[in-house]
């Protein structure tokens, strides 16, 4: 009972908190993608792999008063900030640890960018095809991001790297 | 003449009690329509257990699907074309888009794909692409055209416009199931103007956008889709159906995995006890196929499975109660506690669900780049959003987002053994105690 909720909370606590609703998305779905047992439903959007699901929990964690949300000004726009109240931890703590404890994994993800992760997930969206044919999507769906081929290539570095912390 | 632009001698039409009629000239969808798999659809209903509420709500997928399709040829027929905007190449793309976007649907598909972690937008992709009848169909259009079509329904498709039309937050698809599941529920809500809707929509850039004038036909169904929401989709009795059959899939798959010898053997979900399941044996699976496991398994020796089963088929359905996580989740543990103490499992018989496992969203205008809001066009060209104008829909955008139901078989906590226990059990759920 309540499991999903409990893994969201732990994974937005061993990340120390995210700041940006678009990386909180990106960084779910690729620790999902590498086995991380998230059970929110992702689909294919305008930015990448995106979970209504998550969105709704998020929002429900919010009122609980397990995570706090606050907005972050970043000049020209603004970020949503998520962070893990002590009502959170207590409520993590009595529903059970929910996912593998990997903070290296989380650090990982956090220290990139929103448009990095994007990049990143859109790719692993594509997994089932050939590199090739990845990166030809990717660039179809995204043209107007103009993802370079050096960013490319760090991001298949970066989910190499991911994957060698065998976080399942 | 190719496949692609081969017309019917003469026109076909279904009759239909939302869009009076549908119309089909163009010979692959006819072919379409009549495969296998989309005949399938007509025995999935478009509202899974909703009609143990709504008695009415028995229409299928098959007809929902239909539905989208007669949408968007509308709108690419009569109200895009000939528009510089839109590129009528993408005509055949995206009518076979809208027929075959639920063609992956599986029996009670929300609680099926829970159980089993499968995903039915990735069975019609393999509808689409593997060795099927309506492959073939659109195969013959050309070698790539199947995967064109996959890419629409998966929204990763480079026409961004021709994805609009079929997902976006103001869609055929929402359009149609609104106005159906309204009709055949009897709820005098999910009513909009579509006719004004399809006159006001244009192509532009990447993507769909209203004109400003029909800014109020807009504001309508949206205030449609949040009614049907909490009237139909999240109503409570639906849900504790729908708890009751997760439920028993859950425990048919646990008995099948701990070597209980059924009387009648789950032979068709074998393959997804154990993930070895193929397209085939996905597409062997229809509602009948399933109720009749539940009939049969009334009669099985596992009480359990037993007693859920008698429990959806003659909709003896458990009682609820609200229940804030936030605040109850303790006691929640003390229940389970309780319920075990009570010899009732909780892990079948104490379940919490909230409408967020539900697969409907609500209008949001401000993700963070996350999905593409309404946008109206202005006279002057310019973009607005659609809540920055409407005040009617900057009321209830993202408001009020869940709710929260604690769901329980009322009568066993009366009856039998152990009174005291179930005594306590049904203070706390009645005097407030959760």
């Amino acid at each position: 009972m309540l499991q999903e909720h409990a893994r969201i909370v732990d994974f937005i606590a061993t990340a120390e908190g995210v700041t940006g609703r678009k990386k909180l998305q990106k960084m779910v779905y690729i620790m999902k993608k590498l086995n991380v047992p998230f059970k929110e439903k992702y689909e294919f959007h305008i930015y990448g792999p995106y979970s209504e699901e998550l969105t709704a929990r998020i929002e429900e964690l919010c009122d609980m008063g397990f995570l706090s949300e606050s907005l972050e000004d970043k000049g020209s726009y603004v970020q949503y900030k998520y962070a893990v109240t002590d009502e959170g931890m207590e409520f993590c703590n009595a529903v059970g640890a929910s996912i593998p404890k990997n903070p290296e994994a989380a650090a990982l993800l956090n220290a990139k960018s929103a448009r990095f992760l994007e990049l990143a997930s859109t790719l692993l969206y594509f997994g089932h095809l050939e590199r090739g044919k990845q990166i030809a999507k990717l660039h179809s769906v995204k043209g107007k991001l103009n993802f370079t081929e050096t960013e490319v290539e760090e991001a298949y570095r970066f989910l190499d790297e991911l994957e060698q912390l065998k976080l399942s | 003449m190719s496949y692609a632009t081969q017309k019917l001698a003469e026109e076909k039409v279904f009759k239909d009690p939302v869009h009076r009629y549908i119309h089909v000239r163009d010979q692959v969808i006819w072919d379409l329509v009549n495969s296998k798999e989309f005949q399938r659809l007509r025995r999935i209903k478009q509202l899974g257990t909703s009609y143990l509420v709504f008695h009415g709500a028995e229409h299928s997928r098959f007809s929902h699907s239909l539905g989208v399709y007669e949408i968007v040829r509308r709108i690419s027929d009569d109200v895009f074309h000939g528009r510089p905007e839109w590129d009528e190449s993408e005509r055949l793309t995206v009518l076979c888009a809208a027929l075959l976007h639920d063609l992956g649907h599986g029996p009670f598909s929300h609680s099926f794909e829970k159980v089993f972690n499968v995903d039915h937008e990735e069975f019609t992709r393999a509808i689409l692409t593997g060795d099927t009848e309506v492959n073939g169909i659109l195969s013959k259009v050309s070698a790539d055209f199947p995967a064109h079509v996959a890419e629409v329904i998966a929204k990763t498709y480079s026409n961004k416009q021709v994805v609009s039309l079929i997902s976006s937050q103001i869609d055929a698809d929402r359009m149609d199931y609104l106005q159906r599941d309204a009709y055949y529920t009897g709820v005098s809500y999910g009513h909009f103007d579509m006719e004004r809707i399809l006159r006001v929509m244009r192509p532009l850039d990447d993507q769909v956008v209203i004109k400003s004038s029909g800014m109020h036909a807009v504001e309508d169904y949206i205030m449609s889709r949040y009614q049907m929401y909490w009237q139909v989709y999240f109503h409570p009795v639906a849900r504790s159906a729908e708890v009751i059959l997760r439920k028993i899939l859950q425990r048919a798959k646990e008995l099948s995995e701990s070597g209980y010898e059924f009387q009648q053997p789950p032979t068709h979900f074998l393959a997804f006890f154990d993930r070895s399941f193929t397209l085939a044996d996905y597409l062997a699976l229809d509602e009948g196929v399933l109720m009749t496991y539940f009939q049969l398994w009334i009669n099985e020796r596992d009480p359990v499975l037993a007693d859920l089963c008698d429990r959806f088929v003659n909709r003896r359905l458990f009682q609820y109660v609200d229940f804030d996580p936030g605040t109850d989740y303790k006691k929640l543990g003390e229940l389970s506690a309780l319920f075990k103490k009570a010899g009732i499992d909780p892990e079948y018989y104490l379940i919490d669900d909230s409408t967020s496992d539900l697969p409907y969203d609500f209008y949001r205008p401000g993700e963070e780049e996350e999905r593409l809001p309404i946008q109206l066009l202005m006279p002057n060209g310019d973009i607005k959003e659609l809540s920055r104008l409407s005040q009617i829909v900057d009321a209830i955008s993202g408001k009020r987002r869940t709710d929260y139901k604690l769901y329980f078989p009322a009568e066993l906590l009366i009856d039998g053994k152990k009174k005291a226990i179930k005594q306590q059990i049904l203070e706390m759920l009645r005097e407030g105690g959760i």
